[in-house]
């Protein structure tokens, strides 16, 4: 009986590891091809009205990108100040 | 207002051809005009499968290049005066077709029609792509099976960012698995994923289930297409999938294994 049962059990896995395997499989696809989130648009429009608070900024001058690899996510912000203060401020998080 | 249904699914052999030749031939017979579209350019097929092999003249790719009209190119079916065909092309020209073409084909489709079904070849190269590009519905054709449930799974996400709908910002395609080659006692025993399996994994909703079956050999032997050997269980899975795509609340059939007696006198 528990030679059957061995067998038995044996069996019905080969459908479930598949499903565990296929499972994984999507999640971690799937995960690569969100891009572009949603809330960045707005992110850089509060970010532009922040900004301009205090520097007046060519709404051109400011980018805002989201990179993603395997380990890590990347939000980049960069924004050209103008003329009078020629520098670059580059934050990255 | 037509609709353009694409029946696609990355992996090859899996039952697309079989599934565009029943399903647009089902449609045909419950009164829809319908038009059915082989993508498979250089290696054409579904003229084999609806048994109108030798009646071709002019195909898709004629049209496109205006060769030939579309009412040249179209064969109509002899055992349904509502289902037309329109052959690939057996060239081996990959650029053949045209976003741009395939557009005016459909467009020109539209307006005669009540469905125009896109056979899609295996792959994501060209003519796949294309299949696609211009649907309101998908069809996706998946075996209960890892190769065949990852590559749907992908093509879900090409539906999603590679079709007239995604770019324009319309409402996206609708979606429909259709299992295929089910094998009930496989799923019992646990060698094969179940429907409730795959509908999981790929998170869709389920047009329906085709049991394996010797009777769709023997129909593309003969050149009908499966739905037509009614007393078949394949012919009536796929009869249920026409009504269930026509809005018809039909329950799953051949999702469980048969008793002894349907074994007996079943097909």
């Amino acid at each position: 009986m528990r030679l059957l049962d061995f067998f038995r059990t044996r069996r019905a896995s080969s459908a479930s590891v598949a499903k565990e395997r296929l499972q994984i499989l999507v999640a971690h696809e799937h995960a690569h091809r969100k891009r572009t989130p949603s809330y960045l648009p707005l992110l850089q429009k509060e970010l532009l009205a922040v900004i301009s608070k205090y520097v007046k900024i060519n709404p051109d001058d400011m980018k805002v990108s989201l990179e993603q690899n395997e380990h890590e996510e990347i939000l980049e912000l960069n924004i050209v100040l103008p003329e009078e203060s020629p520098k670059k401020a580059r934050k990255t998080n | 207002m037509a609709r353009t249904i694409v029946i696609t699914s990355g992996k090859g052999g899996v039952g697309k051809t079989t599934t565009s030749a029943s399903f647009a031939m089902g449609l045909a017979k419950n009164g829809h005009k319908t038009a059915v579209i082989d993508f498979d350019v250089g290696l054409r097929n579904l003229d084999l499968i609806l048994g109108c092999e030798r009646r071709v003249v002019y195909d898709f790719v004629n049209v496109i290049n205006q060769e030939a009209n579309l009412n040249q190119a179209l064969i109509r079916d002899k055992r349904c005066d509502n289902l037309y065909v329109l052959p690939a092309s057996q060239t081996r020209d990959k650029d053949a077709l045209t976003q741009e073409g395939v557009g005016k084909v459909i467009d020109e489709l539209r307006e005669d029609f009540d469905y125009i079904i896109c056979d899609s070849p295996a792959g994501i190269e060209r003519g796949a792509m294309l299949a696609m590009y211009y649907a309101d519905d998908a069809i996706i054709v998946t075996n209960p099976e890892v190769s065949s449930v990852r590559d749907s799974d992908r093509m879900l996400g090409i539906l999603a960012s590679k079709s007239r709908r995604s770019e324009q910002n319309e409402e996206p395609i609708s979606e429909y698995l259709l299992l295929t080659r089910y094998d009930p006692a496989r799923v019992k025993r646990g060698d094969m994923l179940s429907v409730e399996d795959v509908q999981e994994i790929l998170s869709m909703d389920l047009l329906g289930v085709i049991p394996e079956s010797q009777d769709i050999l023997n129909a593309s032997n003969s050149g009908d297409p499966v739905i037509l050997m009614e007393k078949t269980n394949a012919a009536q899975a796929y009869r249920d999938v026409v009504e269930r795509y026509l809005g018809e609340e039909i329950p799953q059939r051949f999702i469980n294994q048969k008793g002894f007696l349907g074994r007996l006198f079943g097909g």
